[in-house]
């Protein structure tokens, strides 16, 4: 992977309190799915990162709306060092 | 110019009642997981919100004019503690334990990612107890409180918010109830 | 960090030869036995030295997810170094033992007390942990605190009782039992090493992980690696039960293959379909690879790992479909609800399971059984969810002929569970 390329913030679910209401799915579609239960499921990537989605630059804006406007407050965007 | 504090402090009453209504009914879909035609979840979300906050500032404008409308007697004492009033205390102070309640709602909803959403939340059911207690105050309270007109009003209202929390309480209320059947969370 | 010296004073008393280690000192060993046969270790505080050996010895924890020891400390001296406001590290004795399958960690409590306690004081050391917990499940609180009250040094060790549930051993469920009463995962963006119990860098050791420390301790990483053999040096435990056998457990070096450890165990390999390895989150070997070594490395091709040492057998009138769907079903009752695909998707799953081993569906069954269990996988604040899909897929695939027979309506095992 390029450095260039490696992005340098995740979005990081907290899946003790999601609740799958859906409103990210809608927020960031680019990224995130749901499942038969109405929970987000990441669309790309490995299994592994499910619980903190690599957040292309261009994304951010999107994704920080999706932080705010969760209604149980799971979600989070985590700055990697 | 007193006349017309009072007749804007009617009127911003009313308009606030309306918005708190639609903004009730909205939040009740915004649980419900459900998306409207033509409005994702995330819109509904925020109309709910600014529609509140739109609700907010009239009721604001409604206890301000009334503070300064000489007729009406209401000081600032009266906007935070209930039954104190000179006239129709009563009814009044009916009004300033919705006016306490919204507050606690504004307030925790306005700050919810620092306060978490369990307070959040236990503060906002609060909604369910204030929405009839502001009915029942501009009712009792209000000039025009028992007019046809005003009294049609209130009924639609009445209908939206009790059909909508009829809906809330049964059984297919969430998008995800019937997948989610069985298992308790 | 300053270093102040050498980690331990060597010792006068010989290493314990061959693969019997741990219980090296017998059955139920005091204190005196165990100075005995071990001799006294001398505990240094924040020395390099056992650092050092503990690299050199190339442990990995014993708890499951065989992460390196070392690489585990130096995260935590990592965490108390880069703190602007100055907090001590925590140390965690791991003795929880979820796994209904294994009996080692409570075995190692009951006879070799005294090891793991040196090798929680050498691991405090090595930090500068001033607190130190023992979190044990109830059947070795009692063993656990006369072995404690033999001993002087043990006064900042607190003993604390652990939930029966599967996953209260899960190191952030462990923390938050200590810290708030509740044996549940939690949500995490840091590491436990970096900010765990009460926001101190925090380290949560399987018990057998620290005996072995208490050993490299006196013995040093050399000894250490002369059982086993690469990234599986040393010895291990391991449970070994099912097919009617007693469960036993049993001390054996890391490069031993399963038919030997079974052998040993005097479990004769011919009664035996298959043997789930690792523990309720592990993987299924069948019968004709079992002279696969349990180890990291050649475990590797099967998508296992030895995880907690289990060795559970598939008798050969069993069917590996109906007991794999039992403890599917076992693990999504186990699942804390706390978050949704667990509570959901394991359910499900569990219930697909039943289906298949039952002989009612189609072909299509196996391929939703296969969806999703790779749906659910890194979905959850702990791997619950990752674990029982990895069993479900190393079922299908070790038992694929199975399979084929029940979705045509046959089961080819004589006896059914």
């Amino acid at each position: 992977m390029s450095a260039a390329k490696k992005s340098t913030s995740v979005l990081h679910i907290d899946w003790t309190k999601c609740d799958g209401r859906g409103l990210c799915a809608e927020l960031v579609p680019d990224l995130l799915g749901r499942d038969q239960w109405g929970y987000p499921i990441a669309l790309k990537g490995s299994p592994s990162a499910r619980s903190d989605i690599p957040l292309p630059s261009q994304r951010m804006d999107a994704a920080t709306d999706a932080v705010r406007l969760c209604p149980v407050l799971a979600l989070k965007i985590v700055r990697a060092s | 110019m007193s006349e017309a504090l009072w007749a804007f402090g009617r009127v911003s009453g009313a308009m606030s009642l309306l918005f708190f209504t639609a903004s009730v009914v909205l939040g009740i879909i915004t649980r419900s997981g459900r998306p409207l035609p033509g409005l994702p979840r995330f819109s509904i979300s925020l109309i709910h919100r600014n529609i509140a906050i739109l609700a907010s500032v009239f009721l604001v404008l409604h206890v301000v004019t009334l503070i300064l409308d000489p007729f009406a007697h209401l000081r600032i004492i009266d906007t935070f503690v209930p039954f104190l009033g000179s006239f129709k205390p009563f009814w009044q102070g009916l009004g300033t334990v919705a006016f306490d309640l919204i507050l606690a709602i504004v307030i925790t909803s306005l700050f919810r990612r620092w306060l978490g959403a369990r307070l959040f939340t236990a503060v906002h059911w609060f909604t369910y107890a204030m929405w009839p207690i502001a009915v029942v105050h501009s009712i009792g309270n209000g000039t025009n409180g028992t007019n046809k007109w005003f009294l049609l009003f209130v009924v639609i209202c009445g209908v939206s918010v009790v059909s909508a929390s009829i809906w809330r309480v049964s059984g297919r209320f969430l998008e995800v109830a019937e997948a989610r059947a069985g298992r308790a969370r | 960090m300053t270093a102040t010296g050498s980690g331990t004073v060597p010792n006068p008393t010989s290493a314990p030869e061959g693969p019997v280690r741990l219980f090296a000192a017998g059955a139920d060993a005091g204190y005196s036995a165990h100075r005995e046969t071990y001799g006294h270790l001398e505990i240094v505080k924040g020395g390099p030295g056992l650092r050092a050996e503990l690299e050199r010895s190339g442990l990995e924890g014993r708890g499951g997810a065989g992460f390196s020891t070392a690489r585990k400390i130096d995260a935590a001296r990592q965490s108390v170094s880069d703190r602007m406001f100055p907090a001590s590290a925590v140390v965690i004795a791991n003795g929880a033992e979820g796994e209904p399958r294994s009996i080692k960690d409570s075995t190692l409590l009951r006879h070799s007390p005294h090891l793991v306690i040196d090798g929680l004081l050498a691991t405090a050391a090595l930090v500068g942990a001033s607190r130190m917990y023992l979190y044990s499940s109830p059947e070795s609180l009692g063993a656990l605190r006369s072995a404690l009250a033999e001993r002087r040094d043990t006064r900042r060790i607190t003993l604390v009782q652990a939930k029966e549930t599967f996953i209260s051993g899960e190191a952030s469920a462990v923390v938050n039992a200590i810290e708030n009463g509740i044996a549940l995962p939690t949500d995490r963006t840091v590491r436990l090493t970096t900010s765990g119990l009460r926001a101190r860098p925090t380290l949560v050791h399987n018990v057998e992980t620290l005996a072995h420390v208490a050993l490299i301790a006196r013995f040093g990483g050399d000894w250490f690696r002369s059982e086993g053999v690469g990234g599986d040096a040393g010895t291990r435990l391991v449970t070994v039960s099912g097919a009617g056998q007693r469960e036993r457990v049993l001390e054996v070096p890391g490069d031993a293959r399963i038919s030997d450890i079974l052998e040993a165990a005097g479990v004769s390999t011919s009664v035996v379909s298959a043997v789930l390895v690792g523990g309720y989150h592990g993987t299924w070997i069948p019968a004709d690879d079992l002279s696969v070594v349990l180890s990291k490395a050649a475990l590797a091709p099967y998508g296992g790992r030895p995880g907690a040492g289990v060795l559970f057998l598939l008798a050969r009138d069993e069917c590996g479909l109906q007991v794999t769907a039992s403890i599917t079903r076992y693990l999504a009752e186990e699942s804390a609800g706390q978050c949704g695909p667990c509570l959901y998707g394991l359910d499900a799953l569990a219930t697909l399971m039943e289906r298949i081993a039952s002989g009612r569906g189609d072909h299509g069954l196996r391929r939703e059984a296969e969806r999703l269990g790779l749906s659910l996988i890194g979905r959850g604040s702990c791997h619950h969810p990752d674990g029982t899909a990895g069993l479900v897929q190393s079922a299908l695939s070790a038992f694929a002929s199975d399979v084929e027979a029940h979705l045509t309506g046959r089961c080819r095992r004589t006896a059914r569970v």
